[in-house]
């Protein structure tokens, strides 16, 4: 959302050629697209309670909920950098059989309700689950409620926004320059490593924005996989869904803090990087 | 065709196959060689090269490096330097790092591999822009940058492909120059592939004319361009080829008609002509001493150079080169009927 | 401007909920018959899918669809102005919300009450006997959380109890705890006894005397906009008739 918003400005500083205007046909869906977006964020801040907001933004159990989202958020993020760009470029750049198959099933947790995604992660990790039963046995690691089960929560659902956006960044690039720097004696590995990521960054970049704004707002995984404790699994979501049962303004206000911290992180990362490439 | 299998150089069959296209090129070459692969679009130049790079896999046929075989060797560890088309160097470093990046993969330390990349770059007189990033160089400093980059990991073999297609006419000329004088340089072998017939003269000691997947014709320069043996190379050069049946002086061409010249031979042969030695008559010319003189139409014309060219046909199809006066005193124009007379003296036949 | 924000939240509810009972009207057939809009608490799914059954079989010609959500996420879609022709809540509170902006017919009646009780894994692996038991050191318990009914109601069970339990986890419904238990991540949730029997083999109940200071009650009322309200007032009647309480006795809710 916030993101659609900014390529908006952006564009609007662009000096643009005179007396050639934006046609009707294109400017009012434009409009009407970007008014559908903000107009409920607006309501959000025009509807708060401002006047029980410094109450509630003092509350220490907002700065524990906010605290915990962004650092999952972020280790998410990272997490699935790790993971989502080697599998974004074996997608894009290997031939093998069953890809498309593999592709279709990395855009799986798109579709499926996050809820559902929790259930899944449940029987796969949870303390009975099919791995998860392993983990404990040999380790004693259980998962679910755990702050590295919201973590992992956040990462399946924001897993595919990342690949799906370096692959496409991926088949975009030049292949050549990968067997460029073959014939200069780098194996695939250097290759990608000194040629590949550099190039692709930007849209690495970019699909680590997305991820990590996905995994901020994840709600149905990370509740139902991870549970909802104080300062353990309770992220901001989970805050504001609960805060929603009974008192919708605390609700209101929780969800205008989560509002400005992403839209302050996504303006800053949106800035520095178009002054980069 | 050269056959004898060299220990030292390049000696390679390659056979590639790919959907419908199948490339079937021998190579040979000798150390200091500067081999061109001149041929059409299409014609599988650039598969030739890819497969000598090990970036297509050869589908069979033996590829042999100085002795060494490379038919299953990956690119990463062959001894063999590309200059690719568009030159491909790397956007996000340095001219600098860009030279160095081979010798870093080969195991140089990093101060080593850049002392050698400078070393090149001011072999190539570009000491000043080791540290600019590519887009701030002229397409012929990356070209010089791209040949640095391939040199610098000192290949026995090095491939270059359309070495000065992506350079406007007038840096072509100088980098032509340039990168001749770094090829005599060069101790390996060279294989560039190119469309363009100059390049492919002026660069190269032998061309390879590669036409459907095979080689057509191999030869020195000079003698390609003197005895060209398909319609391509003959267009390439410039001549009027024709393939007959000689009987002493006279050759009775395929096409029909018959032609007189002054080699005496006998059996298949061929027949060229350059358009500059082409006469134009309005009539049917009565002194001529020429003894070839058809009947012919005028099918186009177009500026060639400072003559325009005038496509014909009739008895025989032939392109003749004129100057703008002549064809203005002859009043020609798509349709005009002439006369067409080529000396025998002009003419030149060879065995087929 | 908290009534306001208030309408905002339910709106954004509304939303969430997809308007499931909007479906029904186009069984409308005239005179006799009629659609009833029912907006009942989670944990009365089953008993009132049941008498749903039997009260259609009994008046030919009304069909009664329903819409089973949280109480409170319920009482926000009605206060939102969802189409609900009858509200049964799982507490007194929630239905608070709807009688304090005057959207009921009637005062709201309790039509039966639950009872805490303790679900465990089948066969009650660690030996679980009482609330105090759930305080053992590396027992994984799930309690509601305190927003919603059976979260408040177990707060209340607990403190009766002098017990000070710290959950795994608060979760969102009662629902959701008995999930977490019978798919063996929790090692007992307090809910409520409905929901152990609705539950089957599945997982095993233990009853504990502190519930009987923490039960719930359940109220029920027909809206004052229900367009069909002699039906609405029908099924209402229905639930609170003794066959009703029958269906209700037998999910395991007791008697009001």
């Amino acid at each position: 959302m916030t993101s659609t918003a900014q390529d908006t400005l952006g564009k609007a500083r662009r000096p643009r050629a005179p007396g050639r205007g934006v046609p009707l046909a294109l400017l009012a869906p434009a409009l009407i697209g970007l008014a559908f977006l903000l107009v409920p964020l607006l309501a959000l801040v025009v509807r708060a309670p401002w006047s029980d907001l410094p109450e509630q933004l003092t509350s220490p159990a907002v700065w524990d909920a906010l605290r915990l989202s962004l650092v999952c958020a972020t280790t998410a993020t990272a997490l699935s950098l790790v993971v989502g760009v080697p599998l974004a470029w074996l997608l894009a750049r290997t031939d093998f059989p069953g890809r498309s198959l593999v592709r279709a099933l990395v855009t799986l947790p798109l579709v499926l309700p996050p809820v559902v995604g929790g259930v899944a992660l449940l029987l796969a990790l949870g303390r009975n689950g099919v791995v998860g039963r392993w983990l404990d046995e040999w380790f004693g690691v259980t998962l679910p409620f755990t702050t590295a089960g919201v973590v992992l929560a956040e990462t399946f659902v924001a897993l595919p926004f990342l690949v799906i956006s370096v692959e496409g960044t991926l088949r975009a690039a030049d292949p050549r320059f990968e067997e460029a720097a073959a014939t200069l004696g780098a194996s695939r590995f250097t290759a990608f490593r000194r040629v590949t990521l550099p190039l692709i960054a930007p849209g690495v970049a970019a699909g680590a924005v997305l991820a990590w704004a996905r995994a901020l707002g994840e709600f149905g995984a990370t509740i139902t996989f991870a549970g909802n404790f104080p300062g353990r699994t309770q992220t901001m979501p989970l805050a504001v869904y609960l805060a929603l049962q009974n008192d919708p303004a605390a609700a209101i206000a929780l969800s205008l803090v989560l509002l400005a911290v992403s839209v302050a992180v996504l303006a800053g990362l949106r800035d520095r990087w178009t002054r980069a490439v | 065709m050269t056959t004898h299998p060299a220990p030292e150089g390049l000696d390679a069959h390659l056979v590639v196959e790919r959907g419908s296209f199948r490339l079937d090129v021998t190579l040979t070459a000798a150390p200091g060689d500067v081999v061109a692969l001149l041929g059409p679009n299409g014609a599988g130049k650039t598969t030739a090269l890819r497969a000598l790079a090990g970036l297509a896999p050869l589908t069979d046929g033996r590829l042999r490096l100085d002795g060494t075989d490379l038919a299953r060797t990956p690119p990463e560890s062959r001894p063999v330097g590309v200059v690719f088309q568009d030159y491909l160097l790397f956007p996000h470093l340095t001219a600098l790092d860009n030279v160095a990046f081979g010798p870093r993969c080969r195991g140089a330390g990093r101060s080593e591999a850049r002392t050698r990349a400078a070393a090149w770059l001011e072999r190539m007189g570009l000491a000043e822009y080791t540290g600019a990033k590519p887009k701030r160089l002229s397409g012929g400093q990356a070209q010089r940058v791209a040949l640095a980059r391939a040199l610098a990991t000192d290949p026995r073999l090095l491939l270059l492909d359309e070495p000065l297609a992506a350079l406007d006419a007038r840096t072509r000329l100088e980098v032509r120059a340039q990168l001749r004088r770094h090829l005599a340089d060069f101790e390996a072998v060279a294989v560039l592939v190119t469309h363009d017939p100059l390049d492919a003269m002026v660069l190269a000691d032998r061309l390879v004319v590669v036409e459907h997947g095979r080689v057509v014709q191999e030869g020195a320069p000079a003698d390609i361009a003197r005895h060209p043996r398909t319609e391509y190379i003959a267009q390439l050069v410039g001549l009027n080829l024709y393939r007959g049946r000689a009987d002493g002086h006279t050759v009775r061409l395929d096409a029909g008609p018959e032609v007189s010249t002054t080699e005496n031979l006998s059996g298949p042969a061929f027949v060229a002509f350059p358009p500059g030695a082409v006469t134009l008559y309005r009539d049917r010319p009565t002194g001529s001493s020429a003894r070839n003189l058809w009947r012919c139409e005028v099918a186009g014309l177009e500026s060639h150079g400072d003559q325009i060219r005038v496509e014909l046909t009739g008895d025989l199809s032939l392109a003749a080169d004129l100057t703008a006066v002549a064809v203005a005193e002859l009043g020609l124009h798509p349709g005009s009927a002439v006369w067409a007379a080529v000396k025998a003296t002009q003419t030149h036949a060879y065995p087929a | 401007m908290i009534r306001s924000a208030r309408r905002l939240a339910a709106l954004v509810l509304l939303a969430s909920l997809g308007l499931g009972a909007c479906s029904a009207s186009d069984g409308d057939d005239g005179s006799s018959g009629g659609t009833v809009t029912v907006f009942a608490a989670a944990s009365l799914k089953e008993s009132f899918t049941e008498l749903g059954e039997r009260f259609e079989e009994e008046h030919p010609g009304i069909e009664v669809t329903f819409n089973f959500n949280g109480s409170d996420s319920l009482a926000a879609g009605i206060v939102g102005g969802a189409p609900a022709d009858v509200f049964a809540a799982a507490s007194p509170s929630t239905m608070a919300r709807v009688t304090d902006e005057k959207l009921t017919a009637d005062a709201p009646v309790t039509f039966a009450r639950n009872r805490l009780a303790i679900a465990t894994a089948p066969g009650n692996p660690h030996g679980i006997g009482s609330l105090e038991d759930l305080a053992t050191p590396g027992l994984k318990v799930v309690l509601c959380d305190a927003t919603v009914p059976c979260g408040a109601a177990a707060r209340k069970a607990l403190a009766a109890a002098g017990t000070d339990v710290t959950p795994a986890s608060y979760e969102q419904d009662v629902k959701s705890a008995l999930t977490k238990v019978r798919l063996g991540e929790a090692d007992a949730a307090v809910v409520y006894r409905t929901d152990v029997r609705a539950a089957g083999d599945t997982v095993e109940g233990v009853d504990f005397p502190e519930a009987a200071q923490a039960v719930n009650d359940y109220p029920i009322a027909r809206l004052e906009n229900a367009p069909d309200a002699p039906a609405a007032d029908a099924f209402v009647a229905f639930v609170t008739s003794p066959e009703g309480r029958k269906v209700l006795g037998k999910a395991g809710f007791l008697a009001p």
